[in-house]
């Protein structure tokens, strides 16, 4: 996954600088993909260099907060609408994309979940065709290998229909704009300290 | 007019039980058509209304509006006796629990419903052996269920389904209790069947066994939100896993 699309989805729901970026990222991602705020910077001048985002004038404090630019939603929105591919998965971007798309105003994640779940599921019936036209016993290794895939795609469409029950329940928490005040540079620096 | 080919045809179907306000709506408004040679998956959560969805499709409950056709004939307009004699010769279920009766072998078993449609004991236990070979149950028709495996009995419940000329083939959870390979083995002769010409619809709950649909269908609260059609590109997949 794009550090890219993450940030501009941070950005989405307000502007941030790049501490807090970088706080905000690994709280949405469970601390499970730690950044270094060397990677949010070098980010940033991409995003910025390409458009979609845009630098806010400096606060006194010497932080230059970001804004997310017109170009940057559409990426962003893009981004949310497109499937993953099952090929091209370093880290479990989806699982990531689920918990951005809780927390970004506007997007609509039963859709994501769903525009996931039917893509997954095609594969898996590609895999099942492919299962179904390899019977011979020398293709046994060969099926196990389309059996692990199957498996995993198996699992991941269980979790899909595990994350839209919980949809069903969940009530969003108040948002809190991340306002670029002294509650914010506390909390980066216990970022820091930690 | 059906849809030219069509084996089942759902259109706009809604079920209801009860009324006012205990009223509950187990399908809003769902369309759907399958054609010889598919087997669509549905696929959604208890209570969704696959199982309703699935009696409607197999004439053993009437839609509250809509229309329910089978191979042409729109079943809300046969009378009692049409339609039991349709659901006898063109439809087959495979349940999860398998219904078989211990008392009779499994050739008995599957000979039963086309006795009962009055064909000749002779006649309807040739059919029998063939369907049970069909589901490579060959020499095993004297035996009775309870001197077969799990797997082996689902099997005969299958062959009961697919005795004869059944054109439409209606599986509710049909892998039961049967431990995955056992499982894959039915998918795979319902799968089989289909390919020869019947379509069948195939209700689970386990995306695994869904793969094994040409279509598969999600049932939310009774309407159906989305359906898969294949696509390629599974080469790609492939190159993925040798990473």
């Amino acid at each position: 996954m794009s550090i890219r699309h993450g940030l501009l989805a941070l950005l989405e729901r307000g502007q941030m600088y790049g501490y807090q970026l970088r706080a905000a990222f690994e709280e949405s991602t469970g601390s499970t993909w730690p950044l270094n705020i060397g990677q949010v910077y070098t980010t940033l001048s991409r995003l910025e260099r390409d458009g979609l985002v845009r630098p806010l004038p400096e606060h006194e404090g010497g932080q230059r907060p970001y804004e997310i630019t017109d170009a940057g939603r559409a990426d962003l929105a893009l981004w949310f609408a497109t499937p993953i591919s099952r090929t091209d998965r370093p880290r479990d971007e989806l699982a990531i994309k689920l918990a951005l798309a809780l927390t970004t105003p506007g997007v609509d994640v039963r859709a994501v979940v769903q525009t996931q779940r039917s893509a997954t599921m095609r594969a898996l019936q590609e895999l099942t065709r492919l299962k179904y036209a390899s019977d011979k016993p020398e293709d046994l290794p060969w099926r196990l290998v389309l059996d692990a895939m199957v498996f995993q795609a198996e699992a991941e469409i269980r979790w899909l229909d595990h994350c839209e029950t919980s949809l069903v329940r969940y009530r969003p928490a108040p948002s809190r704009p991340p306002a670029p005040d002294a509650g914010a540079v506390d909390r980066t620096d216990q970022e820091v300290r930690r | 007019m059906s849809e030219a080919g069509a084996v089942l045809e759902l259109r706009d179907v809604y079920r209801t039980h009860g009324a006012g306000e205990a009223a509950v709506h187990a399908l809003r408004g769902v369309s759907l058509t399958v054609r010889p040679g598919e087997l669509v998956a549905v696929m959604g959560p208890s209570g969704s209304g696959k199982s309703t969805l699935l009696s409607l499709a197999g004439g053993l409950d009437r839609p509250t509006t809509g229309e329910v056709l089978v191979e042409g004939a729109a079943l809300g307009r046969l009378d009692r006796r049409e339609l039991a004699r349709l659901r006898r010769r063109r439809v087959g279920y495979v349940f999860q629990d398998l219904n078989l009766l211990g008392s009779l072998t499994a050739a008995e078993n599957v000979a039963l419903p086309l006795e009962l449609d009055g064909r000749g004991v002779r006649q309807a236990r040739r059919l029998a052996l063939a369907a049970l070979a069909e589901v490579d149950l060959t020499g095993l028709g004297d035996r009775f269920p309870d001197q077969m495996s799990g797997g082996q009995q689902q099997r005969v419940a299958i062959a009961r389904a697919l005795v004869d000329e059944r054109r439409l083939v209606l599986a509710d959870e049909p892998t039961g209790a049967l431990d995955s390979q056992a499982g894959e083995a039915v998918l795979h002769l319902l799968r089989r069947r289909v390919d020869a010409g019947a379509a069948g619809v195939l209700v689970t709950h386990e995306a695994r066994h869904a793969g094994w649909a040409d279509r598969v269908v999600f049932l939310r609260d009774g309407v159906l939100v989305d359906s898969t059609a294949p696509l390629v590109g599974v080469e790609q997949l492939l190159t993925g896993s040798g990473r």
